[in-house]
């Protein structure tokens, strides 16, 4: 099943990039970037800090509209419809396309209500029973269930950092997107938190497509099926991850990957 | 670890003269306090009793209560609140969260700073004209509370866009990244996390109009009164003015009946911040960052 997904080269795309150009103000942040995700698959962004990495992860849900001064040339499709069209309404999409931050953010309310916003600001809260049922079904995929189902009243924030990062991804799941955008999820964690994620999203591949900013490369490497470079705001090389690994074909790529910069 | 670091010593010696310093400004400031709050309770607490607090003004020093003034303070402080803190919360998240880097934010901006430098006695003339003739309210509580909302909205403004800009800017992205739109994210997430930032500007704020006696006396608030406000229409007159009034009769006995007054317009305000104090604590304690 692993490596199926990501070799069928007939897959449709589930996310196609053609030719991004991302700007702070004057300066270009991200080049000529091109790149298409498959469906059911992990793609792991990797590359010194300062590569554009977590720009691009932030341009397929549009998170980086909030950030004043910012604009983006190019396409970005998802599911075939440009995500930068105007037709696009950018709430629909961040329900579609999900993302879970490097520095877990709960909100400061309790860890029933932290999932339940999700679910009620985009009107999928139902009855009373349904929405405890989702929150139940939610947090069990996100594997923190039998640690929290005692305290939903209590607060999100009295939870360990790896706990609310679990929290926070099961946030992202409740309102069932199809991408789920996760920037350095572990940076911030212990390894034994960081080993709970990782195995989440071996898990999650399942139903979702996932793209993973990563400063770690035996991370990229244990959880992903694709890996993209990145240097200088381009992307240098994208393939399976096997590949990026034992014989990738750029210079760069291998010098990275090695450890002899970055 | 014998050898000390050069120079040591002399950074130990100013970190501590620095402190004697600070110490002594504090100290400097602390006993003007002390100084002018005992004077006014040694003078006037003579003149504190329950019959001073629920009658009402008399030309006998003796009989002479605070009863319409303090009722009237408390009248034009709640209409001020319920005017001035819908609005100028509304002002503040329109200029902080969607306003942006437009001109014409800009231009508000602007000149809400430099409203808050406004004297006092500016919005007097400004209410007496609008409120009181223009839109002929008359010389009421609720043309003197609009003239104070007048006064303390920029200072509104400006507090609670520093409290909206205080909220973590991970806060919203955890919003806006599960689907919720720009007002649920300010409605559910951020306002409830700058509450307490808000309400610390509103103390501020309610504690100047509270004191506010010239543009109160442009607007025509009557300085001798017998009965109590009964609706916002009433004429009224406020603690500031009344205490006024008193200190100006040749009389001395007036002078502690004045001192009297100013014991209870210190209460009023203290219990004023303490509510909104305990407000804030409450509020802190059900949603911390």
């Amino acid at each position: 099943m692993r490596a199926e997904a990501a070799d069928r080269p007939d897959l449709p795309a589930k996310v196609e990039v053609d030719s991004l150009n991302f700007f702070y103000g004057a300066k270009r942040a991200l080049e000529d970037i091109s790149i298409r995700i498959k469906p059911n698959v992990v793609t792991a962004f990797i590359g010194p800090s300062g590569c554009g990495k977590s720009t691009f992860l932030r341009t397929l849900n549009r998170m980086n509209d909030i950030i004043p001064g910012t604009r983006v040339e190019g396409r970005v499709l998802i599911d075939n419809v440009d995500i930068y069209g105007s037709g696009m309404d950018v709430v629909h999409l961040r329900r579609r396309v999900g993302m879970v931050f490097q520095k877990s953010n709960p909100f400061p309310k309790s860890i029933f209500e932290n999932i339940a916003y999700g679910l009620r600001v985009n009107g999928m809260a139902g009855s009373k029973s349904e929405l405890a049922g989702r929150i139940e079904e939610c947090l069990k995929q996100a594997a923190i269930w039998d640690e929290v189902k005692d305290r939903l009243d209590e607060s999100a924030l009295a939870m360990s950092g790896g706990q609310q990062q679990r929290l926070c991804i099961a946030r992202a799941l409740a309102i069932r997107p199809d991408i789920i955008l996760m920037d350095e999820p572990a940076s911030a964690l212990d390894p034994i938190a960081t080993q709970h994620i990782e195995e989440l999203i071996y898990d999650l591949k399942q139903a979702y497509t996932i793209v993973i900013v990563t400063h770690n490369m035996q991370q990229a490497a244990r959880v992903s099926d694709q890996t993209a470079f990145f240097w200088l705001g381009r992307l240098v090389e994208y393939d399976r991850t096997e590949r990026i690994f034992t014989a990738p074909s750029e210079k760069l790529t291998e010098d990275y990957v090695t450890g002899r910069f970055g | 670890m014998s050898a000390a670091l050069p120079g040591i010593v002399w950074r130990r010696r100013a970190d501590a003269a620095f402190r004697a310093l600070a110490l002594l400004v504090l100290f400097v400031a602390l006993a003007a306090l002390g100084t002018l709050i005992w004077d006014i309770v040694s003078d006037g607490a003579g003149a504190l009793s329950w019959s001073f607090i629920t009658s009402f003004s008399s030309r006998r020093a003796s009989q002479a209560g605070i009863w319409h003034a303090l009722t009237g303070s408390v009248f034009v402080i709640l209409v001020t609140t319920v005017l001035a803190v819908p609005v100028g919360v509304a002002a503040a998240i329109y200029l902080e969260e969607y306003g942006g880097r437009s001109l014409v934010a800009r231009i508000i901006e602007l000149n809400i700073t430099n409203l808050a430098a406004v004297p006092s006695i500016i919005y007097g003339l400004l209410g007496l004209g609008l409120f009181v003739r223009m839109m002929g309210m008359g010389r009421s509580i609720l043309a003197g509370a609009a003239t104070l909302a007048l006064l303390v909205l920029p200072v509104v403004i400006l507090s609670t866009r520093e409290a909206l800009r205080a909220v973590p800017k991970s806060l919203r992205e955890g919003s806006y990244a599960l689907g919720a739109s720009k007002w649920q994210t300010i409605w559910h997430q951020v306002l409830p996390v700058a509450t307490p930032g808000i309400l610390t500007g509103l103390i501020l704020a309610l504690s100047r109009a509270i004191g506010e006696t010239a543009p109160l006396i442009t607007i025509g608030a009557v300085t001798f009164i017998t009965f109590a406000p009964d609706s916002i229409w009433s004429p009224f007159t406020v603690l500031p003015i009344q205490i006024f009034n008193w200190v100006s009769r040749p009389q001395v006995e007036f002078q502690a009946v004045a001192a009297g007054g100013i014991l209870v317009l210190v209460a009023l305000l203290l219990s004023m911040n303490a509510a909104a104090i305990w407000l804030r604590d409450r509020h802190q304690k059900r949603g911390t960052w």
